[in-house]
């Protein structure tokens, strides 16, 4: 049974598996506002998470709508979306 | 008259030793790398044996961000080039970025990250494979993360030519200098220890079926019967010789001459192009056969390979005419890493003149050879050839020599 919604927890989680975590960076301080590219993600680090996203919450997102979010904030906007628009279909 | 290009660092990571000075010291002592495979279960496989660098944690070396997007041994190859320009007092931050490159030499690329990747896509999906696979397998790799860890954007690239490549890489490097780049980070340190990797050097009907470490790899024996592979390599830092001098770089030698040749084609009957490769890089460095002081040999430890070797070092040396070594005797066959490690304890025999031995060999009286066995030599060591022979055909050779004053 997947997990019904994505929180900040479970993405910092996925963020660390995917792509590991730049020193510099609080991974656990206030991120939702904080861009990818302060966070030290680029585009690749960004399509590896969403490809885990995917398994893990057995979804399929647009991949245009993981390449145009900015933070973690607007990522979980979009994936939560999804997620409520598939359970409620 | 060309540029003169000399090596100012060393970053090595070898099977009997992580680290320019623990490789040195285990290599002059004839201390052996060579065990059981532990990277994965070898045992019902035809070869057991392998060299695999020692206490290597990549974690304590790289950032976590590094780790899910790269090979094993893009991980010893990071490490490897950090210590070189260490070694040479190098800080790439302070450097003018166009004004450095990275060309290093591979065989296969990253199989170990490329056989889990396959492997997640052939029982879970598409969808399971890294998004890292993209680069993480491929022989550019060790250049570009380099490049990208560095931040040095001159000339870069890679060199395969098996086991040549790392000769041909350092080639490749000198010519940049002489065009007008001051330091390039080159070499080569690979590795494939992994079921994929095993299966395809099994293949190709060289590798040492031998449990015995200290009987597997014999080059220039009676019991030749091929060789044991191994991982890691070295790098080094590559610069033009007046630059060096300007910021008071230590040198450890020159990279005074080199020579590439292809073999012709099988059954021709005609000569080998070793001996030519020799002639060629002798020439280019300016000595005769008398003034070499020793030949680090390619070792393929396949009887009609050492055949080969044997003569070409005769014809142009004469019978027992120049000591010759196989340190690789302790490391195994390191892919695209094994000449670029012996460039390295060639430098560091002319720093410390000494010519560390070749392990458990005992040379074929036919060869004619003067192979330095059992104990390392004590002689001034003023040059020093290289040799390294890449599966399919090529022949590749260079000299380094101690840099005037």
């Amino acid at each position: 049974m997947p997990t019904q919604e994505l929180t900040i927890e479970d993405l910092r989680r996925i963020l660390r598996e995917a792509a590991g975590e730049v020193e510099s960076v609080d991974l656990d301080g206030d991120i939702l506002d904080s861009t990818f590219e302060e966070l030290g993600y680029d585009s690749l680090a960004l399509l590896e998470t969403g490809s885990r996203i995917e398994r893990e919450y057995g979804i399929a997102l647009e991949e245009t709508s993981v390449a145009d979010v900015e933070t973690p904030g607007a990522l979980l906007e979009v994936v939560n979306k999804q997620l409520a628009t598939e359970h409620a279909a | 008259m060309s540029t003169s290009v000399v090596v100012t660092g060393l970053g090595v990571t070898a099977p009997n030793g992580l680290g320019t000075d623990a490789y040195w010291a285990a290599t002059r002592s004839g201390t052996s790398g060579i065990e059981p495979v532990k990277r994965f279960d070898a045992s019902e496989y035809p070869a057991v044996l392998a060299g695999e660098v020692p206490g290597f944690v990549a974690e304590d070396y790289l950032p976590s961000r590094l780790m899910p997007q790269t090979d094993h041994m893009t991980r010893l190859a990071l490490v490897a080039a950090d210590w070189a320009l260490a070694d040479a007092g190098v800080q790439p931050s302070e450097w003018p970025a166009f004004d450095m490159g990275v060309i290093t030499a591979s065989s296969s690329g990253g199989f170990e990250f490329g056989q889990n990747e396959l492997q997640a896509l052939w029982s879970k999906g598409g969808q399971y494979v890294s998004a890292y696979q993209s680069f993480a397998w491929f022989y550019a790799v060790n250049t570009g993360q380099i490049s990208i860890r560095t931040g040095m954007k001159g000339p870069s690239g890679v060199v395969v030519s098996d086991q040549a490549g790392g000769l041909d890489a350092v080639a490749q490097a000198r010519r940049q200098i002489r065009k007008g780049s001051r330091l390039i980070v080159t070499g080569g340190v690979d590795g494939s220890i992994c079921p994929w990797g095993w299966a395809a050097q099994l293949a190709g009907g060289r590798l040492s079926t031998s449990a015995d470490p200290d009987r597997a790899y014999l080059p220039f024996d009676p019991g030749a019967s091929g060789h044991v592979p191994g991982e890691g390599g070295a790098l080094v830092i590559l610069e033009d010789a007046d630059s060096a001098r300007e910021r008071g770089a230590r040198v450890y030698g020159e990279v005074a001459g080199y020579g590439a040749t292809f073999d012709p084609k099988p059954g021709s009957g005609r000569e080998p192009g070793l001996r030519r490769a020799i002639e060629i890089a002798l020439d280019e460095a300016g000595l005769e056969p008398g003034e070499l002081d020793v030949v680090f040999a390619d070792a393929a430890a396949v009887p009609e390979l050492d055949r080969v070797e044997a003569e070409a070092i005769r014809a142009v040396f004469g019978p027992h005419g120049v000591p010759v070594t196989a340190p690789k005797t302790m490391t195994g066959r390191l892919l695209s890493g094994a000449a670029s490690l012996d460039l390295a304890a060639a430098l560091l025999s002319i720093r410390d003149g000494v010519v560390p031995p070749t392990t458990n060999v005992s040379p074929l009286p036919e060869y004619e050879l003067d192979l330095v066995v059992g104990e390392p030599r004590v002689t001034d060591v003023g040059s020093a050839l290289v040799l390294a022979r890449g599966e399919g055909g090529f022949n590749s050779a260079m000299v380094v020599r101690k840099a005037a004053d």
